[in-house]
C-alpha cells in the first residue's frame, strides 16, 4: 500500500511535468496550427540557463527564473520568426519535419553551448526541507511543481476565456483569413503563441530539472509530452494536465509494476503504447475538437 | 519536358522511363562504368560509404512510397528496417539459415509488422498518424531490446552475431592478373569484402529502383497519389481507402525489410542500436532534402545526406587537430545542428527538394532557345 502511494505520488509529479510541457504544445497548436515537436528543447533550454544563472553566476532564486523568461521569450520570439513563419501555408509534412529539424538544432546547440555532463543546481533551488503530509514524505519540488500547473491551468483557462489576446488567438485558431479581417493581427498572436510555449516549457524544465539531474535526456519528456496530447486532444488546455497526470500515474505503476516481468525500460515505451491505444479508440483525444471533414 | 520538334507518337513512348536512344546509351554506360570500375578502382573506405547509401536508398525508397507517394507520414521507418534485420538475424543465428532463404522471410515479417502498425491509419492521418509511428519506432524496438522476456532470441543489448552470406560455387577462387598479390580483390565464396557486397547490395538497389519507379505508374500508385492529394476526394473516386493505404504501409514495409536483411548481413551482426529513432527522422530529412515523391529524388537525398555526413566526419578531427580547444563532443554536435539546418533551409528554399531543381535545369536546357 505505501509502495503504490509513492508510485502514485512519484507519477503525479512526473505527470504534472508532462502536462506542463503539453500545455505549451497545446498553446502553439491551438492559435497557429502548427506541431511543435521541439517543446522538449524547450524545456531543456529553460534547465539550462537556469543552472548557469544560479551556478555560474550565483544569482538569487528569483533573478533565475527572471533570466530563464527572458531567455525562453526571445527563443520564442526568434524561432517563431525564422523558422515557422515562412511556413504558413506549407503542408503539414514540412512544418513537422521543421520543428523536427529545430529540436535536433536546439539539441545540438545546447550540447555545444553546455557539454554532455550532467549537472546539478548546486545551491539547490528550492529548499532541501521536505514537507510531511501524515506518513508521506514530499519534497518541495514536487509540490512547486504542483503548484504551478495548477496556476497555469487556471491562468490559461481564463486567459482564453476572457482576455482579448486569448480570444484572438483562439479566433486564430478557427480561421487565419478571417481572424485577420476582424482586425487580429494573426503574425503577433502566433509570435506570441510560440513565447508562452517557451516560457511554460521553461518553468517546466525547471522544475524537472531541480528533481533530477540537468542532462541532455530530459528532452525526452518533449516527444512523451507529444504522446500526452494525443490522449488529452489536441486543442484541449485542461485535457493536457488530465492526460499528463493519466500518462505519469500510468508510467509510475507500469515502471513499479510490469518492470520486473519484462526486464526494465517499461516506463520508456508505456506512454506511447497508451496514446497508440487511445488514438484507436478516441481519435480526438478526450477533450479534443471532433473535426468534420469536407472536400 | 520534349525537347522542341520531339513528339511522343505512342502511347508506350510517353510511359517510357528511358525515352532517346542517347538516353539508353548513357544509362548503360553508367551501368557498366558503375558496376565495373567503381568496385574494382575505388577504395576500400569510399565503397563501405557507397554501400551505406545503397542501403539507405532502398530503405528510403520504401518510404517514399509511404510519404511522398500515398502521403502517410511515417517517422518510424528504422523499427521496420530493424524488424526485417533480426528476422534474418534470429533465422540465421539460432536456426543456422542461409542468407538466400530468410531474403523472403526478411521482407514478409516487416511487411506484416507494418501492416499492423499501419492499422492505425484506417482511422488518423496527419500529425496522429506520424505520431503513432513515431510510437511504433519506440516500441518495436523495445521489444526487441527486451525479446528475451517475451520469448524471442534476439540477444537484448548484446545483439547477434550473423553470418555472413555465401554464394553456392565451392570455394572457388579466381584471381584476375591484374589483381595477384592483391588478397582483397580475390573472388572467394564467401560475401564479406567490400566490393562483394557492393554488387550483393547494388543489384537490389537496381532492382529496388526499377520497382519503385514503375509503381508510381501503374493502377496502385495512381491511387496512391489520389489519397495523397486528397484522400476524401480519392475515396469519392471510388479508391478503397483502407485497402491502399495498408498496401503503401505493406510495400513500404517490404522496401525496409529488403534493406534490414542487407543490412544485418553488412553490419554481420544486429543491434538495436543500429536502428535508431533519430535514423526514422534522417530518412523523412532525405526525402525532403531530395524531393517527396520521386524515386530520383530519394537518391539524390541520401546522397546528399549521407556525403555531408562524410564530409563532416572526415572534416571534424581535420578541424579538432587544427583547434585543440574543440572537443570531439562539439564536432559531433555541429555535424547535427549542420544536417537539421540543411533540412530547415530545404524546407524553407526548396520544398520540392533537389529533384525539382534537377528537372527546372534538365528543362532549361532541353528548351534552350526558347526557355519559357
Amino acid at each position: 500500500m505505501e509502495e503504490l502511494l509513492r508510485y502514485i505520488t512519484q507519477g503525479i509529479s512526473l505527470g504534472l511535468i508532462y502536462g506542463l510541457v503539453a500545455l505549451g504544445f497545446v498553446l502553439v497548436y491551438k492559435s497557429s496550427r502548427i506541431l511543435n515537436f521541439a517543446v522538449g528543447e524547450f524545456l531543456l533550454i529553460g534547465a539550462y540557463v537556469t543552472w548557469t544563472a544560479r551556478v555560474v553566476w550565483h544569482l538569487p532564486v528569483v533573478l533565475c527564473f527572471v533570466v530563464a523568461l527572458i531567455a525562453a521569450i526571445i527563443l520564442g520570439l526568434v524561432i517563431e520568426r525564422i523558422a515557422i513563419r515562412p511556413l504558413i501555408g506549407q503542408p503539414i509534412l514540412g512544418v513537422i519535419m521543421m520543428t523536427i529539424a529545430l529540436m535536433v538544432i536546439l539539441r545540438g546547440g545546447v550540447l555545444l553551448a553546455w557539454g554532455a555532463i550532467a549537472k546539478t543546481y548546486e545551491p539547490r533551488l528550492f529548499p532541501a526541507t521536505p514537507i510531511y503530509i501524515g506518513d508521506l514524505i514530499i519534497r518541495q519540488e514536487y509540490v512547486w511543481g504542483l503548484v504551478v500547473a495548477v496556476v497555469m491551468l487556471i491562468l490559461f483557462t481564463y486567459f482564453f476565456r476572457f482576455t482579448k489576446a486569448g480570444l484572438a488567438m483562439r479566433a486564430t485558431s478557427e480561421d487565419h483569413q478571417l481572424a485577420r479581417g476582424t482586425g487580429i493581427r494573426v503574425k503577433t498572436v502566433f509570435s506570441q503563441s510560440w513565447i508562452i510555449c517557451a516560457v511554460v516549457a521553461g518553468i517546466a524544465g525547471i522544475i524537472l530539472a531541480s528533481m533530477t539531474n540537468v542532462t541532455i535526456d530530459l528532452a525526452t519528456v518533449g516527444l512523451k509530452s507529444v504522446a500526452v496530447v494525443l490522449v488529452g486532444g489536441l486543442e484541449s488546455v485542461p485535457g493536457a494536465i488530465i492526460a499528463g497526470l493519466i500518462i505519469g500515474v500510468a508510467e509510475a505503476l507500469a515502471a513499479g509494476y510490469i518492470d520486473p516481468w519484462v526486464g526494465g525500460g517499461i516506463a520508456e515505451v508505456f506512454a506511447f503504447g497508451i496514446a497508440m491505444v487511445s488514438l484507436l479508440i478516441w481519435p480526438w483525444g478526450l477533450f479534443g475538437l471532433r473535426r468534420i471533414e469536407r472536400i | 519536358m520534349q525537347p522542341a520538334g520531339t513528339f511522343n507518337m505512342a502511347y508506350r513512348q510517353d510511359m517510357a522511363i528511358i525515352r532517346t536512344r542517347f538516353q539508353w546509351v548513357a544509362f548503360i554506360g553508367f551501368l557498366v562504368f558503375f558496376f565495373t570500375v567503381i568496385p574494382l578502382g575505388v577504395s576500400e573506405g569510399m565503397l563501405s560509404l557507397i554501400n551505406t547509401i545503397g542501403i539507405v536508398i532502398i530503405a528510403v525508397l520504401g518510404l517514399n512510397i509511404l510519404i511522398g507517394y500515398c502521403g502517410q507520414i511515417s517517422i518510424g521507418h528504422a523499427a521496420f528496417v530493424a524488424v526485417g534485420a533480426y528476422t534474418a538475424g534470429i533465422l540465421t543465428h539460432h536456426f543456422g539459415w542461409s542468407a538466400w532463404a530468410t531474403l523472403p522471410f526478411s521482407i514478409l515479417v516487416a511487411s506484416l509488422i507494418g501492416l499492423i502498425f499501419g492499422l492505425p491509419a484506417l482511422r488518423v492521418k496527419g500529425f496522429y498518424l506520424a505520431m503513432t509511428t513515431l510510437a511504433a519506432q519506440v516500441m518495436i524496438i523495445w521489444f526487441i531490446a527486451h525479446g528475451e522476456h517475451f520469448g524471442i532470441p534476439t540477444g537484448g543489448s548484446y545483439g547477434l552475431s550473423v553470418a555472413r552470406p555465401t554464394l553456392p560455387i565451392g570455394n572457388m577462387v579466381i584471381t584476375l592478373p591484374w589483381q595477384v598479390g592483391d588478397t582483397y580483390r580475390v573472388f572467394d565464396s564467401v560475401i564479406n569484402k567490400e566490393w562483394e557486397f557492393f554488387y550483393l547490395i547494388m543489384v537490389f538497389v537496381v532492382i529496388a529502383v526499377f520497382l519503385a519507379k514503375n509503381l508510381s505508374r501503374t493502377r496502385i500508385g495512381r491511387a496512391f497519389i489520389a489519397i495523397r492529394d486528397n484522400d476524401l476526394a480519392a475515396e469519392v473516386l471510388g479508391i478503397n481507402l483502407g485497402y491502399y493505404k495498408l498496401l503503401a504501409f505493406f510495400i513500404a514495409c517490404a522496401f525496409a525489410g529488403l534493406a534490414g536483411w542487407l543490412n544485418v548481413y553488412y553490419f554481420a551482426s544486429a543491434f538495436t542500436e543500429h536502428y535508431p529513432l533519430m535514423n526514422s527522422i534522417w530518412w523523412v530529412g532525405i526525402l525532403i532534402v531530395g524531393g517527396l515523391g520521386s524515386t530520383m529524388g530519394a537518391i539524390y537525398g541520401a546522397v546528399f545526406i549521407l556525403l555531408l555526413d562524410y564530409g563532416a566526419a572526415v572534416l571534424a578531427p581535420m578541424i579538432g587537430n587544427v583547434f585543440p580547444a574543440v572537443g570531439n563532443q562539439i564536432l559531433a554536435a555541429s555535424t547535427v545542428i549542420l544536417k537539421g539546418l540543411v533540412i530547415a533551409l530545404f524546407i524553407v528554399f526548396e520544398p520540392r527538394g533537389i529533384n525539382h531543381r534537377w528537372e527546372i535545369i534538365k528543362s532549361y536546357y532541353r528548351l534552350m532557345p526558347f526557355s519559357y
